[in-house]
C-alpha cells in the first residue's frame, strides 16, 4: 500500500540531509511502527509523506496505492487516502470543529466525485463517532484546538481520522503528553480502526503505546535510516535496553 | 491664526459650489458650522490626522467619476423585517421608502421640517458634531452640517419593532451626496439602525447620536460595493449612564473610505462598541478613525477593527481612547489587525492611549501578519484545497469582529456575504 524506495530528503533551506535513504513498505491490514532516538528522522518522514513545505527530496519515491505522492499537493494526498495525526495539533482561532471537521469530509468527498454531506447526516454520524471517543458537544462547538488539553487534541486527530477514513494511517507521537487513560482511549479508537484495507504506520518513541496498538512490524529508525526491522519483540528489546546496543550492533 | 492662503482656497473652492439650505430651525447651527469650517479650513495633505489617507479627492469641488456597479447578489438586509428608508444619490425617494410611521419612534426628514420646531433635534443638530471637533479637527463634518442637504431626524421613545434600515442607492456617476441625521434615543428606549448601499460617486455622510440613560442603539452598516466609490462619514455619540451603544461596519470595495467614529461616555457605566470588518483587492483604500473619550466612572469601550488587504490595498487605522481625569474603573480595549494576502498591500495604524485617571484597564493591540501557515498546511493535511482553506482562516481572522454583531442572523448572512466576496478574489 505504502511503499517508500531509498527516501533522500534535506532541509529546504540549510544544507543538512535528515532522511538518507529511507525503505520501508506497508501492506494493507498492517500495523507497522518506527522507534528511534530524537533526530533520528521519524517526523521528517511523517510531514514529508504528508506534503508540508521546507522540505526537498533529492532522490527516491514514496507511492500509496501506485500513486506517487511526492508529486501531490497535501490536500490531494489527504483525498488519495493518506492521514497524518500530527504530533502537535494545530490550534484555529475562529474556526468551529464543527465546521472544519465538515469542511474536511465534505472536501475529500467531492475530490472523490461524491456528493457532499448535508449538515444533517453529518452530525448524526459525528455523533456516533465522537461518542466513543468521548468528546463531548462542547468540544466540537469550540474552535479547532483551542483551549483542548494535550488528551483532547489527540482524541480530535483520531476523530478525524474515524471521519477521514483513510487507507493509510500515520500517527507521528500519537502518545506524547497522553496519561495512562487517555492513551487507552485513543488506542482503543486506532485499534476500532484497524481494517484489513487500511495499513497503519505508528511513530513513537515508547513501547508502550504499542502494548495497546499492537504492532505487527518494528522498524527501528536512526541518522535517516531503517537501520533494523522485526517483529513486536524488537520494541520490547528497546524498552529494556534502550537504543545504544542496536545502534552499536548495526553501526 | 490666520490659516494658510491654500487652506483658505481648497475650503472657499469648495463651499463655492454647495448651497447653504435657508429658514427654519436648522439656520443657526448650519451658519455657525459654517463659520467652524471656516475657521479651520478643510484638510490638507500634510495634516497629521490625514497623515495615512489623502484628503484631496474629498475636498476638491469636482466629483470623480465612479461607474455603477452591479454586485450581482440581493442587497444586504433584504430578507429582514425592516422599515426602509431610501436614498438614491442622497436624495430620500418616497417611492422606494416604506410609510415612516412605527411605533416606539418618530421618523422626520431633515429636508421636510426645516420650518417646524423639532426642539430633540434642534438641540442636538450640529452640537455632537461641534463637540466632536475638540481635540482633533473635523472639517468635512462641520462641511456636512452646514450644507447638508437631506437626511433623516430619528427619535426613539420606545423600542420599535422593527430595525430602520437607511438605504443608500447609487445612480449617478458623479453625484456629490451630503447626508445628515441625527438620531435620539430616549431612557429606556432601544433601536437597531441598518445602514448599506454605496450612496454616491462621493458621499460625506454624518449622523449624531445621543443615547440618554439606559437607552440602547445598535448599528449595523455595510458600505456599498462599487469599486470606484469615495465616502466620508462621521459618527458623533454622546452617551449617558448605563446606555449602550453597538456599532458594527463591514466595508468590501470602494476606492476611498474614511469612517471617523468619535463616542464619549458621559455617564456612569455606559458601553461602546466599535467594530469594523474591512476587505480590500487593488485600488482600494480604507481608514477607520476612531476615538473614544472615557469622561464617566465604571465605562467600557471596545474597538475591534479587522482588514484583509490584497493586490496594493491600502488599510488605515487611528483609534484613541482617551482617559480624563475621573474616570475610574474605566475597561477600555482596542484591537487593530491586519491580514495581508499579498507583499504590495499595507496597513498603517496609529494606536494611541491618553489616560488621566489612575484605577483603569486599558489594553490595546495591532498587528499585521499573513496567512498562518501551519493552520494553513494543517486544514490541507485533511483534504481541504489551498484556496479554500485560505478562505477559511481569513474569515476566521475577521471572527472577533464579525462577533461584535448580537443579531445572529445578520451576522450569519454577513458571513456568507463574506464568503462569496472571498471565493469570488482571489
Amino acid at each position: 500500500m505504502l511503499e517508500i524506495k531509498n527516501l533522500h530528503v534535506k532541509l529546504e533551506d540549510e544544507d543538512k540531509q535528515i532522511l538518507k535513504g529511507v525503505d520501508l513498505s506497508v501492506e494493507a491490514g498492517k500495523v507497522h511502527a518506527i522507534m528511534g532516538p530524537n533526530g533520528s528522522g521519524k517526523s521528517t518522514l511523517s510531514y514529508v509523506l504528508s506534503g508540508r513545505d521546507g522540505y526537498e527530496v533529492t532522490d527516491g519515491s514514496a507511492s500509496l496505492d501506485g500513486d506517487d505522492l511526492l508529486d501531490l499537493e497535501p490536500e490531494e494526498r489527504a483525498a488519495a487516502g493518506l492521514f497524518l495525526a500530527f504530533q502537535y495539533p494545530v490550534e484555529i482561532p475562529g474556526v468551529g470543529n464543527m465546521t472544519f471537521l465538515r469542511t474536511a469530509v465534505n472536501a475529500q468527498r467531492k475530490a472523490r466525485g461524491e456528493d457532499e454531506m448535508s449538515a444533517a447526516d453529518f452530525l448524526k454520524v459525528v455523533r456516533e463517532k465522537a461518542k466513543s471517543l468521548k468528546i463531548d458537544a462542547d468540544m466540537l462547538k469550540r474552535p479547532v484546538n483551542v483551549g483542548f488539553s494535550g488528551g483532547e487534541k489527540k482524541r480530535n486527530e483520531i476523530l478525524q481520522m474515524a471521519l477521514l477514513e483513510p487507507k493509510m494511517c500515520i500517527l507521528d507521537e500519537t502518545d506524547s503528553g497522553l496519561d495512562v487513560d487517555a492513551m487507552k482511549l485513543v488506542s482503543d479508537g486506532v485499534n476500532a480502526l484497524r481494517d484489513a484495507g487500511r495499513g497503519f504506520l505508528v511513530i513513537t518513541h515508547y513501547q508502550r503505546l504499542l502494548d495497546h496498538i499492537k504492532p505487527d512490524v518494528v522498524h527501528i529508525m536512526a541518522n535517516g535510516r531503517i537501520v533494523k526491522t522485526g517483529g513486536p519483540e524488537l520494541a520490547l528489546e528497546v524498552e529494556q535496553n534502550g537504543y545504544a546496543d542496536i545502534l552499536s550492533e548495526v553501526a | 491664526m490666520a490659516l494658510p492662503q491654500t487652506v483658505i482656497d481648497t475650503t472657499e473652492a469648495r463651499i463655492a459650489g454647495l448651497d447653504l439650505p435657508q429658514g427654519g430651525w436648522s439656520a443657526a447651527a448650519r451658519a455657525d458650522a459654517l463659520a467652524r469650517l471656516r475657521a479651520m479650513g478643510l484638510p490638507q495633505r500634510r495634516d497629521e490626522y490625514w497623515k495615512f489617507t489623502r484628503p484631496d479627492t474629498l475636498t476638491q469641488p469636482d466629483v470623480p467619476q465612479a461607474a455603477l456597479f452591479d454586485p450581482q447578489e440581493s442587497p444586504v438586509f433584504d430578507g429582514f423585517d425592516r422599515l426602509k428608508i431610501v436614498f438614491v444619490d442622497g436624495v430620500f425617494d418616497p417611492a422606494q421608502s416604506d410609510d415612516l410611521t412605527l411605533e416606539g419612534v418618530s421618523i422626520d426628514r431633515l429636508a421636510d421640517v426645516a420650518e417646524a420646531d423639532i426642539h430633540w433635534a434642534r438641540d442636538l443638530y450640529g452640537v455632537l458634531e461641534a463637540r466632536g471637533q475638540d481635540p482633533v479637527e473635523r472639517p468635512l463634518a462641520a462641511l456636512n452640517t452646514a450644507f447638508a442637504s437631506d437626511g433623516v431626524l430619528i427619535h426613539v421613545t420606545g423600542k420599535p419593532s422593527r430595525p430602520i434600515n437607511l438605504i443608500y442607492q447609487h445612480g449617478d456617476t458623479q453625484s456629490d451626496a451630503i447626508l445628515h441625521h441625527v438620531l435620539r434615543v430616549d431612557s429606556g428606549a432601544e433601536a437597531t439602525i441598518l445602514e448599506n448601499g454605496p450612496a454616491a460617486a462621493r458621499f460625506n455622510k454624518t449622523m449624531e447620536i445621543d443615547i440618554a440613560d439606559t437607552g440602547i442603539l445598535h448599528h449595523i452598516r455595510k458600505q456599498g460595493r462599487d469599486h470606484e466609490r469615495r465616502a466620508v462619514t462621521h459618527m458623533f455619540a454622546r452617551l449617558g449612564r448605563e446606555s449602550v451603544l453597538k456599532s458594527f461596519t463591514v466595508t468590501v470595495n470602494g476606492v476611498l473610505t474614511r469612517n471617523e467614529v468619535v463616542v464619549e461616555l458621559t455617564g456612569d457605566d455606559a458601553v461602546a462598541h466599535v467594530a469594523g470588518a474591512s476587505l480590500g483587492d487593488g485600488d482600494f483604500h480604507h481608514d477607520d478613525t476612531v476615538f473614544i473619550t472615557h469622561d464617566a466612572v465604571n465605562c467600557e469601550s471596545r474597538q475591534v477593527f479587522k482588514k484583509v488587504l490584497r493586490n496594493g490595498a491600502v488599510g488605515v487605522f487611528q483609534g484613541k481612547i482617551l482617559v480624563k481625569p475621573d474616570a475610574q474603573k474605566t475597561d477600555g480595549y482596542q484591537i487593530s489587525q491586519s491580514l495581508l494576502l499579498d507583499d504590495d498591500s499595507q496597513f498603517l495604524a496609529k494606536p494611541e492611549l491618553e489616560i488621566y485617571a489612575d484605577d483603569v484597564a486599558c489594553s490595546h493591540g495591532s498587528t499585521s501578519g499573513a496567512i498562518d501557515e501551519e493552520a494553513l498546511f494543517y486544514l490541507r493535511a485533511r483534504g481541504v484545497p489551498e484556496r479554500k482553506a485560505t478562505d477559511l482562516l481569513t474569515l476566521a481572522f475577521l471572527a472577533e469582529a464579525v462577533e461584535e454583531i448580537e443579531d445572529e442572523a445578520i451576522a450569519e448572512d454577513i458571513v456568507t456575504r463574506l464568503e462569496g466576496w472571498l471565493s469570488r478574489h482571489s
